[in-house]
């Protein structure tokens, strides 16, 4: 259960935060160079975009779990299973916004279960 | 394929970037591992203890040195989703499973057996083919992102 949670918060809140800071980039735009002063400009921007701090709190949580799965598992275990996140993407995005997920990213998503499951036996 | 929308010197820009994610964020993680091994049971009740353990965590350098990496990492991704397509940038950055592993192996001295390799080079596979069919898929007002 306590091994639950943790992938779960992982996965789910690590995903969420990507998807609100994704967003939040597209608002501010493209980088315009490598310039350390255009860079800061750009960050700066983009921490006035409030999808910024959702995204941000909730990859903060899903740190913080990551952290404690590490102090039980070895990197090489606790990494892989986190890509389930592509497929609670999948999932997520059909159920919550509607969208039609194509077999090709289907097929991929299927790859992502069957790797996870044998890393999570590969662990016994 | 195209990995960028602008001009041929983004091109450089987006794959440097993709190599200072597929390098730092393993990296990051890796450390992470290290430093929490290093801590032992993490007791959080009472509330008292979940304080001293959060004192254990950020007085160790691995820690602090992962978490560097990861931000380091996290600015690269903005940086490259800027400008470069999500399905371009995803794919490639795949490869980040298989480093992790990599790293584990010869930093943390991690026993892989044959299963968790197999296990992880599916899973490269199966976000690389997420990666290659495009994110977009819907497009309720016939928008450009």
């Amino acid at each position: 259960m306590r091994d639950f949670i943790l992938f779960f918060l992982i996965v789910v809140a690590g995903t969420g935060g990507e998807l609100c800071v994704s967003r939040a980039m597209k608002v501010v735009g493209e980088a315009p160079s490598f310039h350390p002063r255009q860079m800061l400009r750009v960050i700066l921007r983009a921490l006035t975009v409030p999808w910024m701090w959702i995204g941000v709190g909730m990859m903060a949580v899903a740190f913080f779990a990551l952290l404690g799965a590490l102090s039980l598992y070895n990197v090489s275990f606790v990494v892989p299973v986190t890509a389930l996140s592509y497929v609670a993407g999948a999932f997520g995005g059909v159920t919550f916004l509607r969208e039609r997920v194509s077999p090709a990213r289907w097929l991929g998503v299927l790859l992502v279960a069957i790797g996870v499951t044998l890393v999570f036996f590969g662990n016994k | 394929m195209t990995g960028s929308k602008t001009g041929p010197d983004s091109h450089l820009k987006t794959y440097l970037l993709i190599g200072v994610m597929i390098i730092a964020g393993p990296l990051g993680n890796v450390l992470l591992g290290k430093g929490m091994k290093g801590i032992g049971t993490l007791a959080i009740w009472p509330p008292v203890q979940l304080l001293l353990t959060g004192e254990k965590i950020l007085s160790s350098p691995f820690i602090w040195l992962g978490i560097a990496s990861l931000i380091t990492f996290f600015v690269a991704y903005m940086l490259v989703l800027s400008w470069a397509d999500y399905s371009f940038v995803q794919p490639t950055a795949s490869l980040a499973y298989g480093v992790v592993a990599l790293l584990g192996y010869f930093m943390l001295g991690e026993h892989i057996s044959l299963m968790r390799w197999a296990g992880i080079a599916v899973i490269c596979l199966g976000v690389f083919v997420v990666g290659r069919t495009s994110p977009k898929t819907t497009s309720p007002e016939g928008d450009t992102v």
